[in-house]
């Protein structure tokens, strides 16, 4: 009878989550906390309807998995995560007209935990239905689409976080671009430096064991001591040579940030750049030192693109880890979504947390994703 | 064709080769043959200089192969190895037209040449130029290879083990295509083998190494009967000598032309080994012989087998 464990388990969760937690929370202010709100006015007044996607989830793990069954649990998972984002920003709308201006209307744990369901049941469902990586994910970007109709058409304008954003849009802004600036400025001297040493330590193996013993150190320095660090030494620098101090260098900021993420990002790409060249057959550079490839034109046309598919995975890494690593560099003003985040703890509210919170995973996911497929089509190309 | 004059190569303080001279002369088809680790691929590595030789010259048309760019040098030389080393990410009319390319052929002639050597290996060209080579068995692979390294008319051929790892049916049908190659070719081929029958089947001539040196060098019929010391000896084996002798002889050789006999026949060009494992097999003294047009040329006799020329 039973089809689908991982959706059976995936529906349990969220059918258990629903029944024990709140699905929102209302607030008279943002520094209170809130009390959570019956799923009675949630879903009354023939608002249930909006969960009719979740029908076809609670019998599909015990349909037969077709790759039909597996597209319409995909696109259900995904309709249903849109509805209930449209659920919380209704029943917010709901409550303000009859409260003060400061009350705030939050996601509950229930809300952020059958969305993570829905999330997943989708993403298994394309897994399983849809073989051609590009194409899952294209679908995937479409499943997304009523998701982002229900931000961008106000209906959840009325809930805390986008209130938070309502108040710092331009901050916001500037935040997320100042987010990726750091991370593109850290991925030049990564690549610039990584690459080139990933290929000497592939070519002088006795080099491997000091060089991989320096980065592993660097590895397990805390981020926020590394940041704390480069404090002394570049203000240091900046006083001795003041020119570098009027390009805007200086011992906080953005500067020391992206030494130390550049000095965390060595690690995965010089590894995955010699193990790329290492895994490349030696009977192949065999055959084409025989027949006469130059030691340069084996470089380009064997090992590079044999290799790609390995230090491309290794950029994956490199480049989820500087988004993470991104935020924590606001503690030493480098600015970027971490600032909103530590402004929200600081001043304890979650929603402003949760502002910078949200958009970090989103791109973190998003460059997860795109990398992936960027491995899947290198591999299928090259054997 | 190639020319060793006293060519010595040390790693640290072993000798691996030591005064070693030979010579190879063109269309011929030269096996090197000894115990692991006597020398061969060495040896074979030194012509086109993936390894370089210490002591001694060796020569390569008249010329001193160091006075050659070691990248025009192996473009001019096939290598194929028994890991074979087809490129991954390349088809295989890519795989076959590397060598051209590095030699600027145009796109054309490459096309050209492919197909031919696809067909001279027995692989339907449409049906295989397009793969990749992880969608072809280790036979095919190695026709690929060996393809590949035929693909820029070489003067000479250099294989280390061609069909080492091949299973014995496949060994046996790409023995057969390069016996085939080479006398429509007449390319001169240098082969390295640990196989005795394989060296008896392809060689012109037999070089049998041992310890870094040449213990000797003749042809398939010298060396089987009159071996030069007892290493040789027992290399060669001498339980079953009489039957390597068969194998390197022609039912054409001993048949009788004109004279019938009954039942179904062999081939006029079938080795003597195989008219005696028919004549066993089926308890008869007299099998009929078919000429290569497919008409009956004539016939043999068990006795055939002992006399005649040695
Ligand atoms: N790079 C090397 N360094 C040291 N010794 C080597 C090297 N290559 C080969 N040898 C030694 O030289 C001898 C001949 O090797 P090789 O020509 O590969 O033998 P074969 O191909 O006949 O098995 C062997 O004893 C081998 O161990
Ligand atoms: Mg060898």
């Amino acid at each position: 009878m039973l089809k689908n464990r991982v959706l059976l388990l995936l529906v349990a969760v969220g059918l258990a989550a629903a029944a024990g937690l709140a699905f929102v929370t209302h607030a008279p202010n943002r520094l209170l906390s809130g009390q959570a709100v019956s799923w009675a006015i949630v879903l009354g007044a023939g608002r249930w309807m909006a969960l009719l996607p979740a029908l076809p989830l609670v019998v599909g793990p015990f349909l037969p998995q077709s790759r039909a069954v597996h597209l319409v649990l995909a696109v259900s998972a995904a309709a249903l995560a849109a509805s209930l984002l449209w659920l919380a920003g209704d029943v917010a709308i709901r409550l303000a007209d009859t409260a003060t201006p400061s009350a705030r209307t939050s996601f509950g744990g229930a809300f952020w935990l059958i969305e993570a369901m829905a999330a997943l049941a989708a993403a298994d469902a394309l897994q399983r239905g849809i073989s051609n990586p590009a194409a899952r994910i294209t679908i995937g970007a479409v499943l997304i689409l009523p998701i982002l109709a229900v931000i961008g058409g106000g209906a959840i304008d009325q809930l805390s976080i986008m209130k938070e954003y309502a108040n710092r849009r331009s901050v916001f802004a500037t935040a997320v671009a100042t987010h990726l600036a750091i991370v593109g400025a850290t991925l030049l001297p990564t690549l610039g430096i990584g690459l080139p040493l990933g290929v000497l330590l592939d070519r002088r193996a006795r080099l491997r064991r000091p060089v991989f013993a320096v980065l592993n150190i660097i590895q397990t320095i805390p981020s926020i001591a590394l940041f704390g660090l480069l404090i002394a030494p570049l203000a240091g620098l900046v006083a001795f040579a003041p020119l570098l101090g009027r390009i805007g260098i200086s011992g906080i900021g953005a500067t020391p940030a992206i030494i130390a993420l550049t000095l965390y990002s060595l690690l995965p790409i010089v590894r995955s750049t010699t193990a790329g060249l290492e895994q490349v057959p030696g009977s192949v550079v065999d055959a084409a030192t025989g027949m006469g490839m130059t030691p340069a034109q084996i470089f380009r046309r064997v090992e590079v693109p044999l290799a790609l598919p390995v230090v491309v995975a290794g950029l994956r890494v490199t480049v989820v880890q500087a988004v993470g690593l991104t935020a924590v560099a606001a503690l030493i003003g480098a600015g970027g979504l971490g600032a909103i985040i530590f402004q929200g703890l600081n001043g304890s509210a979650i929603d402003l947390v949760l502002l910078g919170v949200v958009p970090l995973v989103a791109i973190a996911i998003t460059a997860d994703i795109a990398l992936k497929l960027a491995v899947t089509m290198l591999k299928m190309r090259s054997g | 064709m190639i020319t060793f004059e006293h060519v010595g190569k040390t790693y640290g303080d072993w000798t691996a080769i030591d005064d070693l001279s030979l010579h190879v002369a063109e269309g011929e088809f030269c096996v090197l043959i000894g115990p692991s680790g006597s020398g061969k691929t060495t040896t074979l590595k030194m012509i086109n200089r993936l390894i370089e030789h210490d002591r001694g010259r060796i020569l390569f048309e008249g010329a001193e192969i160091r006075s050659f760019a070691p990248e025009q040098l192996r473009r001019r030389m096939g290598y194929a190895i028994q890991s074979i080393g087809l490129f991954p990410h390349w088809t295989v009319e890519e795989n076959i037209g590397a060598v051209p390319r590095l030699l600027g052929w145009p796109k054309s002639r490459i096309r050209d040449r492919v197909t031919e050597l696809l067909g001279l290996l027995a692989l339907e060209p449409e049906r295989f130029r397009d793969r990749y080579p992880r969608h072809l068995s280790g036979g095919q692979q190695q026709r690929v290879g060996v393809a590949r390294a035929l693909a820029a008319d070489p003067s000479v051929l250099l294989m280390d083990e061609p069909f080492g790892a091949l299973d014995p049916v496949t060994r046996d049908t790409l023995q057969a295509e390069m016996l085939r190659i080479h006398k429509a070719s007449g390319t001169t081929i240098v082969l390295v083998t640990h196989d005795i029958d394989e060296a008896i089947r392809l060689g012109s001539r037999i070089v049998i190494l041992d310890g870094g040196r040449i213990v000797q060098s003749g042809t398939p019929r010298a060396i089987l009967t009159k071996p030069a010391n007892d290493f040789v000896a027992d290399f060669v084996g001498r339980e079953d000598i009489g039957i390597k002798l068969l194998s390197i002889e022609r039912v054409s050789d001993r048949m009788r032309p004109g004279e019938t006999a009954e039942g179904e026949p062999i081939a006029a060009d079938a080795s003597l080994r195989h008219a005696l494992s028919l004549f066993v097999a089926r308890g008869i003294d007299r099998l009929p012989v078919i000429g290569p047009s497919g008409t009956l040329a004539g016939a043999i006799r068990l006795a055939d087998l002992t006399g005649g020329p040695t």
